[in-house]
């Protein structure tokens, strides 16, 4: 399955202070984050972290401000060089690259969507749609109809000549997110770029991605400080502490297995139904399978309640994606689940 | 107790002599030098004295149509054209026209002049730390040291004209949007920088196609001040020979004719309230999509 790494993570370190090299030695060593602010002053911004992110998936990196998720972001495109580490894209160390190949990277192979939105304000919203493709070097007619195109699937045709700031903030992150696409790139930067939003505008948002990410399939890094957002989001969530990686995984595992008091502090308030899928639940079979028809085990709890508790002897049965009965899920385990 | 209430100073002989040694030293520069460094100047005398010709040489209606039109056309405001046509009418009436010609002549020039040199430097600055801890004492030198002090040396070098007085004019004028432009390009948004990186853009890129237009306000604040303190230049550089409206002024000073250095005094607030309001104006219309919508 090595194959279907894009993009990969290997011992990543850094220290911000004016002596990295040394202070790196005593990290390597085992100075904690703690001792080390305290006797020389550096900040270990990302802490050993190896990373794996998987081709054509959302990776959401989750973490409180601090945890150095923003941080990690830039190392894959390079806005920050590391300390010590890898960073591996189709199988191309990102940090051997010289400043063509570098810029090459960023032309054509990532994009990235801003907290803040960093639109250019003095161009139009077409203009900023158009930027990733004239850096590429494309004509302008042809970067004209190829950001209108993604201006119409944001939403956004018919506010091609207004300037980003007589837009609302939902609307300029559409243009962020139109000038990212633009670019055709298989790799797509998000850092926390909904927190900014209200949350109606937010999940509005997280729809517009979902749905052009069913189509277009690229991989997609997310960094956000939010759960509902990582889960909802997230084929697979990494969750960062004072720059360590805690734990990674699906929300799933996440939500059912918190590796620890941080994460379980998190993951308290969530709304297990929208998480938990039958096929963490089921049963093996004990002789027939129950009456009924058979549930994907994909189908989260939330969809699959009222049917269990519908089915004859609140039981029913579980099928894989290839429609093979595996199991069975009971009403009494479905509700345990939900508040565990 | 000698040594306290005398300062320990170098002797007065000691002294002369050293200042002897530079001005000895300089004297056999300009000796040597002179000839070439006026040479290199000469495509700029020829200008500055062809632009002169050529507006003392128009007929004055073209000339205040001329200006009103530029008004205009950087200001988009009737009020500023109509108040620049009024004040280049009575400035002619008075019989100061033809000063006027001159002053603005060398103005421009010189204005020109520090946008041409002041830009690049800015940019350098704002690139590099280093270059900016290397020019910024540079400029303050610039902007404090008495005129009279470098009017020595540039006259020694260049003799009394046109040329040295543009210099002069440069010196104390250039510093303004040298701080400016960098001050402008530093101040640009360190995200919207962030995203022309991510998107791969090169230096070159990042400068004309981010940094210089989103500076254009501050590097236009630069212009309009370079403007007027090359106009505040106009009465010490007709000391050297430049011709314009400094001459009447240094001439009622030395023999006390107070009408007449008040009314070409008053020429040249005009002249600089008329740069002044159409340049900010204009700099005020770069940045109009600031003002719009919400933030």
């Amino acid at each position: 399955m090595t194959d279907d790494i894009k993009i990969s993570i290997r011992n990543l370190y850094k220290i911000f202070g004016n002596n990295p090299a040394k202070a790196m030695k005593k990290v390597r060593d085992g100075l904690s984050k703690d001792d080390l602010l305290e006797q020389t002053g550096h900040v270990l911004g990302l802490n050993d972290i190896s990373l794996d992110m998987h081709d054509r998936k959302i990776q959401v990196v989750m973490g409180l401000s601090g945890s150095g998720k923003s941080t990690l972001i830039r190392h894959l495109n390079r806005l920050i060089d590391p300390t010590a580490g890898e960073v591996i894209v189709d199988g191309e160390d990102v940090l051997a690259m010289d400043e063509n190949r570098l810029r090459d990277l960023r032309r054509f192979k990532m994009s990235m969507v801003f907290q803040k939105f960093a639109l250019l304000p003095h161009r139009t919203v077409l203009e900023n749609a158009e930027y990733g493709l004239l850096i590429q070097g494309i004509k302008e007619d042809e970067a004209g109809k190829r950001a209108r195109h993604w201006l119409d699937r944001v939403g956004l045709s018919g506010y091609e000549d207004y300037y980003p700031g007589q837009l609302s903030g939902g609307m300029q992150q559409r243009v962020g997110l139109a000038r990212a696409l633009a670019t055709d790139a298989d790799i797509l930067l998000m850092d926390e770029a909904f927190s900014a939003l209200d949350p109606l505008i937010r999940m509005d948002m997280q729809g517009i991605l979902l749905e052009l990410q069913e189509e277009l399939h690229k991989t997609i890094v997310f960094i956000t400080h939010d759960l509902d957002e990582a889960l909802r989001l997230g084929d697979n969530i990494a969750i960062l502490r004072d720059g360590a990686l805690i734990q990674t995984g699906d929300g799933q595992d996440i939500v059912l297995h918190p590796a620890d008091d941080y994460i379980a502090d998190f993951t308290r308030e969530i709304n297990r139904a929208k998480v938990v899928r039958l096929r963490a639940l089921q049963k093996p079979l004990n002789g027939a399978a129950p009456a009924g028809d058979a549930l994907a085990d994909s189908m989260v709890l939330e969809d699959a309640l009222e049917v269990i508790a519908g089915a004859e002897g609140h039981i029913v049965p579980v099928k894989d994606e290839h429609g093979k009965v595996t199991g069975q899920v009971h009403l009494a385990d479905a509700v345990a689940a939900m508040h565990a | 107790m000698e040594f306290l209430t005398e300062f320990p100073s170098l002797g007065r002989k000691d002294l002369s002599a050293l200042r002897r040694a530079i001005d000895g030293t300089f004297r056999e520069f300009t000796r040597a030098w002179g000839e070439t460094i006026e040479a290199i100047f000469y495509p700029l005398l020829k200008f500055l004295v062809w632009f002169e010709d050529l507006l003392l040489a128009t007929p004055w209606p073209i000339i205040i149509v001329v200006l009103c039109g530029l008004a205009y056309a950087g200001a988009r405001s009737w009020k500023i054209t109509f108040g620049a046509g009024v004040c280049l009418m009575v400035i002619g009436f008075f019989g100061m026209w033809e000063d006027t010609m001159s002053t603005l002549a060398i103005i421009s020039v010189a204005t020109f002049l520090c946008i041409l040199v002041g830009i690049p430097l800015g940019v350098l600055m704002a690139r590099y730390d280093r270059a900016q801890s290397i020019i910024t004492p540079i400029l303050d030198v610039m902007q404090t040291i008495p005129s009279f002090v470098y009017l020595i040396p540039v006259v020694m070098l260049l003799g009394i004209g046109k040329v040295p007085g543009l210099l002069a004019v440069c010196i104390y004028a250039l510093p303004p949007i040298v701080r400016l432009t960098n001050l402008g390009i530093r101040l640009v948004d360190k995200q919207v920088m962030e995203a022309a990186e991510a998107f791969g853009a090169s230096y070159k890129e990042k400068l004309f196609g981010v940094q210089i237009p989103l500076a254009l306000p501050n590097i236009f604040a630069g212009v309009n001040q370079t403007i007027m303190m090359a106009l505040s230049m106009v009465v010490i550089a007709s000391m050297i020979g430049v011709q314009g409206l400094g001459v009447p002024v240094l001439r009622a000073i030395s023999n006390q004719y107070l009408a007449l250095g008040l009314m070409n005094g008053l020429a040249i607030v005009a002249l600089a309230i008329i740069f002044d309001r159409v340049s900010q104006t204009y700099g005020k219309r770069l940045q109009a999509y600031r003002e719009t919508g919400h933030d």
